[in-house]
């Protein structure tokens, strides 16, 4: 099993290789609501860790989700732009937004755990 | 999301049973409301246009203002025509500022010798100093804040408040009828603010979680809350006080000639009639237009309008996907030259001008309640111009 990672923005992180997948969790859609867009970045871009990599839209509201590691964009889920709502259905899944080639592996030990994000996440109002 | 204090906002009558429902809560007006309950806002908008939606409008003001004609009086502050008005009959207004300036949208009812006045609840208190204010000493206005304001909205409203109060099914659009329901003195509207046909209803207090309880347990009612509410009204081509329409549009520029009656604009006497009469005949600078973004990306509330030269011709003012429409929906205010139906424009969403063109409103037809049972097809394109509902 790849090692998963999660920011306290509520971003997943799954090592693949050289490579790094990025979603939001299951917290972070069913904070949202009903997802009806997701604006991903170009083939190429380099991503900043911490730094706005991707939008995504609900019925209310936009919100930025943040890169959780640098790097170079390799791949975007190209499903989302004609099913968002993968996004819900799916969101550790089939609603992945991004793979990215990793700059500094060292930046995922920055990152919590699944126990300790689930126990962060208890603790949300 | 920004934490926000809760420790000062208001509470309905109906925030406990919220609660009990999964409600999300978040502070509206001052008051701590529904934003969608455990189905969300996507579902909750689809059924009401499918079958019958249950809204908590109590935040809303209640007034009544009774004294030495009312009717006359308000007519000095709104350009509708209300003494025109019927008993049992309402209309949708506007309270004017000197300079043809909007401070509120509202709905008047005219009762046996009282009218029944509802305004939006952010403006509550100042369209309460402003009518008292202004109607003088012979009026007396009421806040009756101990009174709940629900909304049966959508094409199953009339079936099921049928059951519950025979007749009521009958009343006309924009008709008003004190009734009991389920045992309750109400105030019954043929009214609301989704572009479907329903109902707001407006009771004491204490009776408004019981006879909610009551409504949800019919089939084909669900609570909604106030995110289906505004993807709803912006569907319905509806505005929204503070965002579509302040003190800074006009009736001109807002499209909401319709609101001003013809004998009030042979007598030019409501506040900044001169400047609204102008604007009539010279056509305003600037105009509320429907927008329809290509593609799927929402264009939200101050996004710039440019044309296709790149030159800013105007903000959208309410933005964000219809449901029913499957589709992004915005409006906004446009320079006259570019608000043609169909003219090209582009929308500036976070640096990037996406296509988009002016469409017609509503984005979904209104299907409210006519009188006449199987009225033929209109020769008229649909249009917010032709009827406007309450305010629920």
């Amino acid at each position: 099993m790849a090692a998963l990672r999660f920011t306290k923005d509520h971003e997943w992180v799954r090592l693949d290789g050289d490579f790094a997948v990025i979603g939001i969790t299951d917290y972070a859609q069913t904070q949202l609501g009903d997802v009806v867009y997701v604006e991903l970045p170009e083939i190429g871009r380099r991503l900043e860790q911490g730094k706005a990599a991707a939008v995504v839209e609900s019925v209310k509201a936009a919100s930025d989700v943040f890169a959780p590691v640098s790097g170079e964009v390799a791949e975007a889920n190209e499903v989302l732009a004609a099913d968002p709502a993968k996004v819900n259905s799916d969101p550790m899944g089939e609603g992945w937004f991004l793979k990215v080639r990793l700059a500094d592996p060292k930046e995922l030990d920055a990152l919590m755990d699944e126990a300790t994000y689930r126990h962060f996440i208890e603790e949300q109002p | 999301m920004p934490a926000q204090a809760t420790a000062s906002l208001k509470q309905t009558p109906l925030y406990r049973l919220h609660k009990s429902l999964g409600a999300r809560m978040v502070p509206f007006a001052g008051y701590e409301m529904p934003l969608q309950y455990p189905s969300g806002i996507l579902a909750e908008h689809l059924h009401t246009r499918a079958q019958a939606g249950l809204f908590d409008v109590s935040h809303m003001g209640q007034l009544r203002i009774s004294g030495v004609d009312p009717a006359g009086a308000i007519e000095t502050l709104v350009p509708g025509d209300i003494r025109g008005l019927g008993a049992q009959r309402m209309r949708y207004t506007l309270l004017l500022n000197e300079a043809g300036g909007i401070l509120d949208d509202l709905i008047v009812t005219r009762l046996q010798s009282t009218l029944f006045v509802v305004v939006n609840a952010a403006t509550t208190d100042r369209d309460f100093c402003h009518l008292r204010d202004r109607l003088g000493p012979a009026l007396t206005i009421d806040r009756l804040d101990d009174r709940a304001l629900l909304a049966l909205q959508g094409p199953m409203a009339a079936a099921v408040l049928e059951r519950l109060a025979p007749g009521t099914a009958q009343l006309p659009f924009m008709t008003a009828a004190e009734t009991t329901l389920d045992g309750r003195s109400c105030l019954i509207t043929r009214s609301g603010y989704t572009g479907e046909d329903g109902f707001e209803i407006s009771l004491p207090a204490a009776g408004a979680p019981a006879l909610t309880e009551r409504l949800l347990a019919e089939p084909e009612v669900r609570p909604i809350g106030l995110g289906a509410r505004d993807s709803l009204r912006l569907e319905a081509g509806l505005c929204l006080y503070g965002h579509d329409i302040d003190e800074t549009t006009t009736p001109v520029e807002a499209d909401l000639n319709w609101t001003i009656g013809r004998r009030r604009l042979e007598e030019s006497n409501f506040p900044g009639a001169a400047i609204i009469l102008r604007q009539m005949a010279q056509g305003p600078a600037r105009k509320r237009v429907g927008i329809r973004p290509e593609g799927r990306a929402p264009a939200r509330e101050g996004a710039a309008i440019v044309d296709l030269a790149g030159g800013e011709i105007g903000r959208i003012t309410s933005g964000g996907f219809g449901p029913s429409v499957g589709a992004p929906v915005a409006m906004g205010y446009v320079g006259a030259a570019h608000a043609g139906e169909g003219t090209l424009v582009a929308l500036s969403v976070r640096g990037t001008a996406r296509p988009a063109h002016i469409a017609a409103l509503p984005f979904v037809p209104h299907r409210y309640h006519r009188s006449h049972p199987n009225p033929p097809p209109s020769p008229f394109p649909q249009s917010p111009g032709q009827a406007r509902g309450g305010k629920g």
